[in-house]
């Protein structure tokens, strides 16, 4: 009987057993002995499990057995993971959760650089639309980063004058690889656009010093362009204002898979011309026809291949008063007609390997013909001023190839290596009054190779180290760049940052050829940043000091101004501030920026080391956007200033070959005040069918006198002031889109 | 003897068997009433519990979708419930990832892709001015899709009800255009029956109180 009995008694006691009950309780700390509340404390393979509160403690009980693995998770932390033995009836666990290395988290490399991206980071301080709503933008790319510390405030030319650097010294890179004549080809004492819609790119990173590896030939600065991926949907647009009209559709296919496009624009600015009186006399006005088209293919889950390509013819003709002869005019015309080509692909391979090349061709072509004409508006040829009249045509090919392979490590570390492979060619004719053609050509082959590495220690500490080797062919000569960045998270939302870095350029073409052998011109940056971006409000501090080593001295040959040593140098230093605060008035987001800049050089034509004409000492921005819901509307602001930049004469002095001044002094502060409105009536309507937008902007609405400079005649005697073509300026445009969100079928009857 | 212990073997075997589903059943169950009270007292916390809990349901079932689709549930109601915009971002991460979990047991289900337009919105209102255009069509396309999926189920109706009647005017919301979404909404809720008693059966409550106040 009672041997019978046994195996019942053993069941029972199995099934008390299974019963029985363990309490698991402890504790949930981050590394720095902070308690973690809501971590999720989970038996694996079973239900049982608790909640950590405020304190960081959990307890719960389970009827488990044995051996098992207690996981405990929380978001943007490393799961702990530990195996127990549930055997008795208390059992305590202390768990110590590391932090994961995150881009929501981790600190940024920041140090020199402002990004403007949908990237969720941290420490992001624009927003893409900030590019095209900033009201002196004139809805151009560089227009919203001239608001930026760091950029100064240049009238009379085109171009991104960054840190006390000339506008060459900042190069455009769009999907990695350079662009040539990112501007439109330029005009004397006329500031020229940029040739590429803002609208195309959905990230935009200016750097203002310490860039890459992955970027070279650029002493003072890099504009880097990421053009935008698949589309959400297929759209048409078309816009009319004052000065053009445009219109093209994105198509993207059914499978969502690949998408492409066509643009159109046609700029006539004679009807502007005539509303807004030039100081010009426009016998062409400027007539641009720009033809674009692109094409995107998803190759795979994470490959994107990417092609965009652009056609461009403009001409002009105008005149203005003679300084060099008074009672006579200067006539200028200027014919462009330019092609480019990028294609990029990017793509993941097996690993964390991740691949992306690309490859640019422009070709460009200008035709130049400069003179005198009587008040008759007849050509003449003044003696002693021959050399205004002449015809300049130049050709250039530019080819560049850009190669990274990066291989993704723990985290957010990353370890790049790659080549860059760039060729230009240009030609110039130069024809003199007699008929007599100049003509030169220069080649030059630049290879590049570049490593990098991005080390994030912890989310707390992150460095960035590259180096860069460059040949020119024309220079035949080489350069080895190092580049360094950290960066270090003081407190939640606060970072420093320091940047290191030597950047080689080219001489200008210019300024070749020369007759003597020349070397990279140099420059070292030094930067430290200071920041700090929490709710919506974001602030930044930087210092930095720049020095620059072998600039290119020049001098006259006769006809022109050449290169003929290395023999410049200069230096920059300064402090940065920006402020952006999107929160403390509701529905109002400002920025305020303010550089102070303290430059010397001795380039070029100079007689000694000066403040070159380019850089003002101080210089600021305000800007505002407000959106007023109840008129749909989108109200933008922006003050610019910048305190007197210096001017200089410098003449070329026979008797002892060399330049001397012949005037200078400061030209007066310069003060612009814009406004713009977008109205956007669309926003509320369920569904609509298409997106219009209304834009009425005007620049220098209170009509402020500007000075960007002066000009002299070749002689040195008389001195004109270098103004903008016209004191205010009114836009006015209509930009309608019409998504095609399948339903729609107004764009498939349009096309 | 050999049959009592016959009996009780057979017993603890088919105890242990059916308590499987009957474990599962009743765990569900009771978390579902336990968000149903947190609700009602507005005990926000208890649902960061009830979300954890869902989740290790689900990690441990490995074949059921509907754990995950509640612990997505509460994360978001939760995230509505608490309006602190600026934290909203890693919580729609989270939910991505349970989403994307309950999608791969459950293809192409209505109730996920509510979910998933709710998880836009949370991104969306992070920052609307920056965000709605990027945002907006997603939301759209996911309440598309959910109303596709099933046409008898009343929650995108209740959405996109709530999401304009929390809408200004001039934006095109308000209880002008809110109401005749909610009204379908409670005509939809009348016939509707969940597939099972743990199916999502959540909501009429709030869009009878809605349309109420639009009245």
């Amino acid at each position: 009987m009672l041997i019978r009995l046994i195996p019942v008694l053993l069941i029972v006691l199995l099934v008390n057993a299974v019963a029985a009950q363990t309490t698991v309780k402890g504790n949930v700390k981050d590394n720095k002995n902070n308690p973690i509340a809501g971590a999720n404390i989970t038996i694996k393979d079973s239900y049982d499990g608790a909640t950590s509160d405020s304190l960081g403690n959990f307890s719960f009980s389970t009827s488990e057995k044995g051996g098992q693995t207690i996981i405990i998770s929380y978001i943007g932390y490393r799961s702990f993971e530990q195996v127990i033995t549930l055997d008795k009836p208390l059992i305590t666990i202390n768990a110590e959760l590391k932090q994961e290395v995150s881009e929501l988290t981790a600190v940024v490399l920041s140090a020199g650089s402002f990004e403007a991206s949908d990237r969720k980071r941290a420490a992001a301080v624009l927003d893409p639309i900030d590019i095209v709503t900033t009201a002196s933008g004139n809805g151009d790319i560089t227009g919203a980063l001239k608001t930026l510390p760091g950029a100064q405030q240049v009238g009379e030319s085109e171009g991104l004058y960054v840190r006390g650097g000339t506008a060459a010294e900042t190069k455009t890179f769009i999907d990695g690889t350079l662009v040539n004549n990112f501007f439109y080809s330029s005009v004397p004492n006329i500031a020229q656009f940029s040739r590429f819609s803002p609208f195309i790119f959905k990230g935009t990173v200016f750097s203002t010093g310490g860039y890459s590896a992955l970027y070279g030939q650029a002493l003072s600065s890099a504009l880097i362009l990421e053009s935008i991926d698949l589309p959400e949907y297929s759209a048409a647009n078309i816009g009319i204002t004052v000065l053009n009209g445009s219109a093209g559709f994105q198509k993207l296919t059914k499978k969502g898979n690949a998408s492409w496009g066509l643009n159109y624009g046609y700029t006539d600015l004679s009807l502007a011309f005539k509303v807004i009186k030039q100081r010009q006399d426009y016998s062409r006005a400027p007539v641009f026809h720009n033809l674009d088209g692109n094409f995107r293919i998803k190759t795979s889950k994470t490959g994107m291949l990417k092609y965009y390509g652009y056609f461009s013819s403009n001409k002009m003709a105008f005149t203005t008063n003679s300084i060099d002869s008074v009672g006579y005019l200067d006539k200028f015309s200027l014919s462009n007609n330019n092609l480019y080509h990028n294609l990029s692909w990017k793509e993941n391979l097996a690993k964390r390997w991740r691949m992306n090349v690309g490859v640019s061709y422009t070709n460009n072509k200008d035709k130049i013909m400069s003179g005198m004409q009587d008040n008759n508006k007849n050509d003449v040829l003044l003696s002693g001023l021959e050399f205004k009249d002449f015809d300049l045509n130049t050709k250039g090919h530019y080819f560049n190839a850009k190669l990274v392979i990066e291989k993704k490590l723990k985290a957010l570390s990353a370890f790049r290596f790659g080549t860059e492979y760039n060729f230009s060619n240009d030609k110039i004719n130069y024809k003199d009054y007699n008929n007599q053609v100049y003509p030169s050509s220069l080649k030059e082959n630049i290879t590049a190779l570049f490593t990098e590495a991005d080390v994030y220690v912890t989310n707390d500490l992150a460095l960035k180290g590259g180096l860069r080797f460059e040949h020119s062919s024309l220079l035949n000569r080489n350069n080895i760049a190092p580049r360094l960045s950290l960066a270090y998270k003081l407190g939640k939302g606060t970072q420093a940052s320091l940047a290191y870095g030597i950047f080689y350029q080219n001489p200008e073409r210019r300024y070749l050829p020369s007759m003597n052998s020349l070397r990279f011109m140099k420059a070292t940056h030094y930067i430290a940043q200071l920041q700090r971006v929490v709710n919506q409000q974001s602030f930044r501090m930087e210092l930095f000091y720049k020095k620059y080593d072998d600039l290119i001295k020049t001098d006259n040959t006769g006809f022109t101004e050449a290169a003929v040593n290395n023999k410049g140098f200069g230096d920059a230093k300064g402090i940065e501030f920006f402020w952006r605060d999107k929160k403390t008035i509701p529905n109002f987001d400002y920025w305020i920026s303010y550089s102070y800049l303290d430059t010397k050089r001795d380039f070029l034509n100079f007689p000694y080391a000066i403040t070159p004409n380019f850089a003002a000492k101080h210089t600021a921005s305000i800007i505002g956007k407000k959106f007023v819901q109840k008129w749909k509307t989108n109200l933008n602001i922006a003050y610019n200033f910048a305190s007197g930049r210096p001017y200089y004469n410098i003449l070329y002095d026979a008797s002892s070959s060399s330049y001397k001044f012949n005037d200078m002094g400061h030209i007066p502060d310069y003060h612009n005040v814009s406004f713009s409105i977008n109205y956007l009536p669309f926003i509320g309507k369920q569904n609509p069918k298409s997106y219009p937008v209304y834009v009425l902007q005007v620049s220098n609405i209170f009509n402020i006198k500007q000075v960007y400079g002066y000009q002299y005649s070749y002689n040195g005697m008389r001195k004109e002031t270098i103004l903008p073509t016209s004191r205010i300026f009114v836009f006015i445009g209509a930009f309608i889109s019409f998504g095609v969100d399948r339903s729609d079928e107004v764009i498939n009857n349009a096309l | 003897m050999k049959r009592t212990f016959f009996i009780l073997l057979v017993t603890l075997i088919t105890v242990t068997g059916f308590s499987q589903n009957e474990r599962y059943v009743n765990a569900m169950k009771k978390n579902i009433a336990e968000i149903d009270s947190a609700m009602v007292k507005g005990d926000l916390p208890k649902l960061t519990d009830i979300a954890a809990s869902f989740e290790r349901i689900g990690n441990a079932e490995k074949n059921q979708w509907l754990p995950f689709y509640y612990a997505a549930y509460c994360k978001v109601t939760q995230a509505f419930m608490k309006n602190e915009p600026e934290r909203n971002d890693p919580i729609a991460d989270q939910v991505d990832q349970l989403l994307n979990k309950a999608d791969s047991l459950e293809m192409k289900n209505s109730e996920v892709s509510l979910l998933r337009a709710m998880n836009a919105s949370l991104r969306m209102l992070v920052d609307p001015m920056q965000r709605w255009q990027q945002y907006g069509p997603i939301v759209q396309q996911y309440s598309k899709d959910a109303i596709a999926q099933d046409a008898t189920n009343p929650r995108p109706y209740w959405f996109s009800g709530v999401s304009l009647k929390n809408t200004p005017e001039q934006f095109g919301g308000g209880c002008g255009t809110a109401k005749p979404q909610l009204d379908k909404a409670l005509e939809l809720f009348e016939s509707f029956k969940p597939a099972s008693e743990l199916h999502p059966n959540w909501g009429k409550e709030t869009c009878e109180r809605e349309a109420k106040d639009c009245e």
